[in-house]
């Protein structure tokens, strides 16, 4: 087969598992995921904050690895898994990482915090992080005008805590 | 973003042949600065050509000769935290820890990262006279805010520097850029992939009209470093912010004595810098700064600063005589801990 599809400026269909349920959707090649699904699946949850890949705010999980979704675009999403925001609580339930925000008061204004909480939890996934250091390091793509941070770092490490993935150290 | 057309690849030989055809078509991966820049109307393509769907650009894989070959779609993520890559090329898997942000790492691939463009300011602002985006539109930067441009290998027409981490770690390991193109397959040693920008600043690289970048193939000589290399990166802030300076050190040592050294600086240049001079001079010297700091004046002949970044030409001195001295005593600079031991 030479190329299976050259489909030009129309839309495209695209078949994408969201949030745990199959949509089948047509998009057109200029959209980012972002955009598609603010504006045409009113998911209002995923942020757009610069729109460059610089802040982090608009982060969704995609085939389990954290996205920026505003630098994505939706054509290209064909056949993959996408879970943003809403998708984390099951049912009135919270994702544990959900509720650790709210247990340390981890925001302020609120606006980064889909973004901070889709990182958090693919962060608690891959496992890497061991340390607030580290929790640090690898939340780096996400910023916080607010300067929530501490808190933010806080509401992490309950989590890898409550997993066994971390040991927290005495306060100083 | 400008209306395109789409075309979904299966083969490295459609890509080829829609490459060819026309000029103007971009291919399209992990999107991470192709997607930035058509959101500056920077790149305003006809075509974009996704690659995503061809396997013969996936993975990793053992080379005859020992080396490893990466394939072109391969993540910054998975390259960085491949364990052969961190066993046998930590240097390459270090400078990509220090670029970018877990998200970024996880889209942007391996052949995206040596095709991105420069973040010059004025490259990506298209209200301002740019020759790399514009040819003969004029440079900006040279006499405009040029806090974070190149101090070594620059020309009248065009200061800017290559933004990469990963490629200054592929400069110092003598990696080799795998391309296929209409004429068919081709090996670019990786100091002759990027360019200086000359009079033709609008050509990052010699990747010729279509030809697209299938691997990146890390010989096995490079695994000799793997005891004593440092990447280290000097920037504004602390995390998630291009290099002012970087460095990419790798010493084989034998006892006390080096036996042959690799050095790259990136953020400093329109490629990453090397020069064999530099390197050839620490042979044989013993691991200490007198031998470091000649090392860095070698590689730092001929540095010129502008108005804002004259500061770059010592805080590059004193960056290779740090990184040198970490790789020798096997004590690389960490990705997470960023205070400078």
């Amino acid at each position: 087969m030479p190329v299976h599809a050259i489909v030009g400026t129309q839309s495209v269909p695209i078949a994408v598992i969201l949030n745990g349920e199959a949509r089948s959707l047509d998009v057109s090649p200029a959209t980012t995921l972002l955009d598609l699904l603010r504006h045409d699946l009113a998911l209002t949850g995923t942020k757009k904050g610069c729109d460059h890949g610089q802040c982090g705010a608009c982060t969704v999980i995609i085939d389990g690895q954290r996205i920026n979704s505003c630098l994505q675009l939706a054509v290209m999403q064909d056949g993959k898994a996408i879970t943003t925001i809403e998708g984390l609580s099951k049912d009135e339930t919270l994702h544990p990482l959900q509720a650790a925000f709210i247990e340390r008061d981890a925001f302020q204004c609120g606006y980064c915090t889909p973004g901070q909480v889709c990182s958090g939890v693919a962060l608690i996934e891959e496992g890497r992080a061991t340390t607030r250091e580290e929790i640090r390091e690898h939340m780096s793509g996400n910023i916080c005008r607010c300067g929530a941070y501490p808190n933010i770092v806080d509401a992490i490490e309950d989590v890898l805590v409550q997993r066994g993935l971390l040991v927290r150290e005495a306060a100083e | 973003m400008n209306r395109f057309s789409y075309h979904r690849a299966d083969t490295v030989e459609d890509t080829i042949k829609l490459l060819s055809a026309d000029p103007t078509a971009r291919i399209i991966a992990g999107g991470t600065n192709l997607v930035d820049l058509m959101k500056y109307l920077v790149e305003t393509p006809s075509t974009l050509i996704d690659v995503t769907r061809i396997d013969a650009l996936k993975g990793i894989t053992e080379t005859e000769d020992g080396g490893l070959r990466i394939g072109a779609l391969v993540s910054n993520s998975a390259v960085a935290y491949d364990e052969r890559v961190q066993a046998r090329f930590p240097l390459l898997a270090s400078a990509i820890l220090a670029g970018a942000s877990p998200q970024l790492r996880n889209a942007a691939t391996t052949g995206g990262n040596l095709n991105q463009r420069t973040r010059c300011y004025y490259f990506n602002d298209p209200a301002t006279p740019c020759h790399k985006r514009e040819p003969g539109s004029g440079c900006s930067a040279i006499v405009g805010l040029n806090r974070i441009h190149a101090i070594l290998g620059a020309s009248d027409q065009c200061i800017a520097t290559h933004p990469s981490d990963m490629c200054v770690g592929l400069a110092a390991l003598a990696a080799e850029v795998h391309v296929a193109g209409p004429g068919g397959e081709r090996v670019i040693p990786f100091a002759d992939y990027h360019r200086l920008p000359g009079d033709a600043p609008q050509q990052d690289n010699t990747l010729q009209q279509g030809e697209i970048v299938l691997a990146v193939v890390l010989p096995q000589g490079g695994q000799g470093y793997a005891g004593h290399y440092s990447y280290l990166k000097l920037r504004d802030r602390l995390s998630y912010a291009f290099a002012l300076v970087s460095v990419a050190a790798a010493l084989e040592m034998d006892g006390g004595t080096i036996a042959s050294a690799r050095i790259a600086l990136g953020g400093v240049a329109h490629k990453p810098w090397r020069r064999q001079e530099a390197e050839a001079a620490l042979s044989g010297r013993a691991a200490e700064t007198s031998a470091f700091a000649a090392a860095a004046d070698l590689l730092l002949e001929g540095a010129v600063g502008h108005e804002h970044n004259g500061f770059k030409i010592d805080l590059a001195r004193r960056a290779v005589i740090r990184a040198l001295a970490q790789a020798a005593t096997g004590t690389p600079q960490s990705q997470t801990d960023k205070r400078i031991a």
